[in-house]
């Protein structure tokens, strides 16, 4: 029922796609990372007029579907004359920085409510502890709210991540050859839905749980102190 | 307004809403079965389930949407051709609303799952002593206390499925996305529409929110909160 040889001789195609998908998801998260840094703590801060408009951009970006922020970026900014005029616009005009754009500020919001929400769970006491000890701000940011935060929010970053690799898909509307738009091509021009739609399910398939295994390796690593004791509370005593 | 091309925005809009309400009824059909299912004890019922949530999980929107919409169609001609019935063409509302319910039937099993956790075991035992039948059980005990439990997971995949639903104008159907992009086309203005309607998507989300409020606090009229 499978047409294993079409499946074969459109394989290298995949492969290529793979690449692309990667590399857009690595420069996507990698930008949304350093960018949610400053965010989250402007996010966490006392003061609103710093708080509040971090919090308008990620419910802005967090309501409104990614599909239509790309094809705002894509192929709305052609509307203003000054960024078609501007010496920006060839870079603009390429569907790959267009999507890499979009999934950034995208992704950017995502990450900035999670690692707000990691740095607002931190216990008190450490809080007061760092403080009691003379830190400055910067040393506390540094030295104790951001380690303990970040690997708070390793869970829910590792789904994040996840979920942008999934989003990657959407960029095939785009004209960017990725994973997705070598199985839609390859439906085009075979019509062999399942030898395209089913082959380029399989990568993302490995792609979902390789990645969820690799941050499985990272959580037991950095959250080795909150695994489950081996030995329970009274394995102590003597009998 | 937006050139005269708000009225059909709107049309637009009903099309998305039909296509988030029936692909939520289907997800809630799923997700309920899904979960009961994982809590059974019947490892068939337990092995399907959890395939179901894992292969889902594992695939992005837009691949399963056009494996379903393109393979379907394939899969129901074979059907076709061997039962000797008339052609039939899978529309592609049926086909990205049935797709959209079984996507989020998924991560719905998981939220129910947890909210049927949260019942009291007592209550389902008492009702069994009471001579209850499983459905009743399921109907009049479970199900409205597991809601307040449901509801912050049910609205958060909510709101991740009305904006999955933009992905239906890739499958041809003629939704809000679908508009502005024949309206941008038109007017030589993308931006203006593909921004019309993100604040259209953005109304929905804060309406659900709101929305939540107020359900929360219909259902937790009989808990009683920890005053700190």
């Amino acid at each position: 029922m499978i047409d294993w040889a079409l499946v074969a001789r459109t394989l290298p195609e995949y492969w290529v796609g793979l690449r692309v998908s990667l590399l857009l998801l690595f420069v996507s998260c990698a930008t949304a990372f350093l960018v949610s840094i400053p965010l989250a703590m402007a996010r966490v801060s006392r003061h609103a007029w710093l708080s509040w408009p971090v919090w308008a951009f990620t419910y802005v970006v967090r309501g409104t579907p990614l599909l239509v922020q790309l094809f705002m970026v894509y192929f709305g900014l052609a509307q203003f004359e000054v960024v078609r005029e501007s010496a920006a616009w060839p870079m603009l005009r390429s569907a790959w920085f267009c999507a890499w754009l979009t999934f950034a500020i995208n992704s950017t919001a995502y990450t900035t409510e999670i690692f707000a929400g990691a740095l607002k769970n931190t216990p008190n006491g450490e809080l007061e502890a760092a403080r009691s000890l003379g830190l400055s701000a910067t040393q506390v940011y540094r030295r104790i709210l951001w380690p303990g935060a970040l690997r708070r929010a390793l869970p829910q970053y590792g789904n994040e991540v996840v979920m942008m690799m999934h989003a990657t898909a959407i960029a095939s509307t785009v004209t960017l050859v990725e994973l997705t738009r070598v199985a839609r091509d390859v439906y085009y021009n075979y019509l062999a839905p399942v030898e395209a739609f089913g082959v380029v399910a399989t990568f993302y398939f490995a792609l979902t749980y390789a990645m969820v295994g690799a941050f499985k390796l990272v959580e037991k690593r950095y959250l080795r102190h909150l695994a489950p004791r081996e030995t329970g509370p009274a394995a102590g005593r003597p009998t | 307004m937006l050139h005269g091309y708000l009225p059909a925005i709107l049309t637009g809009l009903q099309t998305t809403l039909a296509v988030a309400a029936v692909s939520l009824a289907i997800a809630c059909g799923f997700g309920l079965a899904g979960a009961l299912a994982k809590l059974s004890e019947n490892v068939v019922a337990r092995g399907v389930a959890d395939t179901y949530t894992t292969l889902i999980r594992g695939l992005p929107d837009l691949v399963l949407m056009l494996l379903v919409f393109y393979g379907g169609q394939i899969a129901l001609n074979a059907l076709i051709d061997r039962m000797g019935w008339d052609y039939i063409e899978v529309s592609p509302f049926a086909a990205g609303t049935a797709t959209l319910g079984f996507i989020f039937g998924a991560y719905l099993t998981e939220t129910f799952r947890g909210a049927i956790l949260a019942v009291p075991r007592g209550q389902i035992e008492a009702a069994y002593a009471f001579g209850l039948r499983r459905i009743d059980v399921v109907r009049r005990i479970m199900v409205p206390q597991m809601v307040l439990h449901a509801l912050p997971g049910f609205t958060n995949n909510w709101l991740v499925m009305v904006k999955a639903t933009a992905l239906v104008s890739i499958i041809g159907l003629d939704d809000m996305v679908h508009r502005a992009s024949l309206a941008s086309a038109a007017t030589n203005l993308p931006f203006t529409f593909y921004a019309a309607i993100a604040a259209i998507y953005l109304a929905i989300t804060t309406v659900s929110l709101l929305a939540l409020k107020l359900l929360e606090r219909r259902f937790s009229l009989g808990v009683r909160r920890s005053e700190l």
